[in-house]
């Protein structure tokens, strides 16, 4: 039975701040109920991960980002035809696009949290700064998926902006 | 053939008014790599590289850790090919614990092919169908609204969702052999830390036969297309080269384990079936100040002309044949597409074969390599799943300790190496790693200078005109860097600059695809 919260934090845990996704999901691992919500990670987003999208009520990604001043953003995601073909990797936004071409259905209701990072050097460890804009961004998170779930996308779309 | 174009000559440089060019960082491709060009005041080019400008640091990762974390800890150096790195060094580890080759179990033995093809299949299925088939379908020149995967499955919608489910389907024997879909143990030192139970095997069974048609399907498609247009197929970007990789005792393709087959541009054999344990005498890696990426070559046949390429060309040129009959006779059509009409191409005279040539140097015949060997991985995986030995228990073997261990792999990019020694507490002291992209370095730098002397030079350089380099260099599918990413953070960047680095233009391509001028 697909779970109907999919938060899918992505990013390699040995590149630096780059680990903030898979991180922020351990985190969600030891102090949230995962009855309602599934934890996914992966290096990158692709083509693929749009057939996980299937069924989902909501869905969050994480990511790092170095855009952006505050600690984190949070921002609802709708589908993109937006280029975004720089490397083997895709955008959460062109990910609902594909979701979207491929099943002829609207994606679910989607969001993606942003934590501001600095760097992203193969085998560094994370940056304190990033390290303290991480733990805000995962009590948001804990704060947000501790409400019901009818409750959640109306808060989370209040949080958020649109993209 | 273009290696005059490597170097400007120092001359002109000094005299001419020139201007660079720099296409930093080329799409699509993985990691940070820039092309430059040096253009004299007619847009003729002097000089055209491809830059790698990202130091790695693979083996300072690796050094002081304890062996048996390797497996798990080199996917990190890369995601895109992490069962790749995973394996290489699951064979390197095997050594350390007195483990070679033949004493894996069977059952070791053939989950650990079924995990690899599940990798190259998903692997090579992301770069056609995601990659590459934006640029030929639509065109090299075509807007650049329309080459991205978006667009294929809008006008496509067949072929982009095949793309997607034939991805999941690699993505999902890679989670039923290895436990997880990313990190998981399935490969460590001396075997496999499961077997796959009924459930799993009926479960890959189920949707076999429709992977094997889709896959049947895109080696129809690549062939279509590049028979279209067969001369400018045949001549884009393509360089006559040596190639090189690993293949079976008789004369198979093989992407696991075998030993180094090596073939000259005519066809004739360098080296066949090297022990790949002594790599260091057959291959050595030459510094150049320009780029961080090394420069491979056969040490006898010297650094000017024993450079060689990897992956999917290579294997597919270099092997007698394949022993599953789908991608069997598409490598046969493959090898006669220029005009041979026998079953072993290598048997044939040269002047019966690819283009009048023994061997297949067109670099957009990658492509054309790379589906052939999905449909071998798919057809492959189908015969696996047919093995009893995948369900057996019967999953490690033991040795003696040794200090060093090897452990080579065709990756879905061409041959990969991991080297390592150990102390006598099991921590590693020093490694070395050549990945495939490395041995692709010199090959991709002729590409470009070919696409740069041929379609360029002379012209006013243009946004699509510039894709033309970024297509020869994608066709190799190399992976410059390895798994990192944020949001916003790959522009491209193009800059057109005087001998005396004053800025003449800029043409910027943001993340999200905006282009500022």
């Amino acid at each position: 039975m697909t779970k109907p919260i999919l938060v899918f934090g992505y990013g390699n845990l040995s590149r630096g701040d780059d680990a903030v996704g898979p991180l922020l999901l351990e985190y969600l691992e030891q102090r949230t109920d995962l009855e309602q919500i599934e934890l996914q990670t992966d290096f990158q987003l692709q083509i693929e991960h749009a057939l996980d999208l299937q069924d989902r009520e909501l869905v969050i990604f994480v990511d790092a980002s170095v855009a952006g001043d505050n600690a984190f953003s949070f921002n609802r995601l709708h589908p993109c035809h937006d280029n975004s073909y720089t490397s083997h990797a895709m955008s959460p936004a062109a990910l609902l696009q594909v979701f979207e071409t491929v099943t002829g259905q609207p994606p679910p209701p989607s969001f993606l949290l942003s934590i501001k990072a600095e760097s992203f050097e193969l085998g560094e460890d994370i940056k304190k700064n990033t390290s303290a804009n991480l733990h805000q961004a995962c009590r948001f998170t804990e704060n947000l998926l501790a409400l019901p779930i009818a409750k959640i996308f109306d808060h989370a779309a209040q949080r958020s902006s649109i993209r | 053939m273009y290696e005059h174009l490597e170097t400007a000559d120092p001359n002109l440089t000094k005299t001419a008014n020139l201007k660079r060019v720099v296409v930093d960082p080329v799409s699509r491709v993985e990691g940070h790599g820039k092309v430059t060009l040096l253009l004299d005041e007619n847009n003729k080019v002097q000089q055209a590289r491809l830059h790698i400008v990202e130091f790695r640091g693979f083996e300072k990762f690796i050094q002081g850790r304890p062996y048996w974390e390797l497996p798990v800890l080199v996917q990190r150096l890369c995601g895109i090919c992490p069962v790749s790195h995973h394996l290489a060094a699951a064979k390197a580890i095997d050594q350390l614990v007195g483990v070679d080759p033949a004493d894996l179990t069977p059952a070791a033995d053939k989950l650990r092919r079924l995990l690899h093809f599940g990798q190259v299949l998903q692997s090579h299925a992301l770069h056609f169908f995601h990659l590459s088939s934006p640029d030929l379908l639509f065109g090299f020149e075509s807007d650049i609204a329309k080459r991205n995967v978006v667009a294929v499955l809008t006008d496509y919608p067949d072929i982009g969702l095949q793309g997607v489910k034939l991805r999941k389907y690699g993505q999902e024997v890679i989670r039923m052999v290895s436990g997880k879909r990313v990190h998981g143990t399935g490969a460590i030192a001396g075997g496999m830390n499961k077997a796959l139970s009924k459930e799993e095997r009926d479960y890959l069974l189920q949707d076999i036969a429709q992977i094997i048609d889709w896959a049947e399907a895109s080696v129809a498609l690549i062939k279509k297309v590049h028979t279209s247009n067969l001369p400018y197929y045949d001549e884009f970007a393509t360089i006559r080269s040596n190639y090189l990789g690993l293949i079976k005792p008789n004369g198979a393709l093989e992407l696991y384990h075998g030993g180094i087959r090596a073939k000259n541009a005519n066809g004739e054999t360098l080296v066949d079936h090297f022990d790949y344990c002594h790599y260091t005498d057959l291959i050595h890696e030459e510094v150049r100040s320009w780029s961080y990426m090394k420069f491979p070559y056969l040490t006898a046949i010297g650094k000017a002309d024993g450079w060689y390429r990897v992956g999917p060309l290579a294997r597919v040129n270099n092997c007698d044949f394949i022993d599953t009959p789908l991608a069997e006779a598409a490598r046969v059509e493959f090898k006669q597409h220029g005009g041979a009409d026998s079953l072993s191409a290598a048997a044939l005279p040269p002047s019966m074969t690819a283009g009048g040539e023994a061997m297949v140097h067109s670099t957009l015949a990658f492509h054309w390599a790379r589906l052939i060997e999905l449909l071998h991985c798919a057809e492959s995986i189908n015969v696996l799943l047919h093995d009893p030995d995948i369900m057996s228990n019967d999953l490690v073997a033991q040795g003696e300790k040794r200090y060093e261990g090897i452990g080579v792999i065709e990756a879905p990019r061409g041959t990969l190496f991991h080297h390592y020694q150990v102390d006598e507490n099991d921590i590693v002291t020093k490694a070395n790693l050549i990945v495939s992209t490395t041995s692709n370095n010199m090959g991709m730098n002729e590409s470009v200078r070919q696409v740069a002397a041929e379609y360029l030079s002379g012209q006013e350089l243009t946004e699509p005109l510039l894709n033309n380099l970024e297509v020869a260099i994608r066709a190799y599918d190399p992976c410059l860097s390895c798994a990192t990413h944020a949001v916003g953070k790959m522009p491209l960047q193009l800059e057109l600059v005087d001998a005396q680095g004053a800025m003449v233009d800029k043409l910027v391509r943001h993340g999200d695809g905006r282009i500022e001028h």
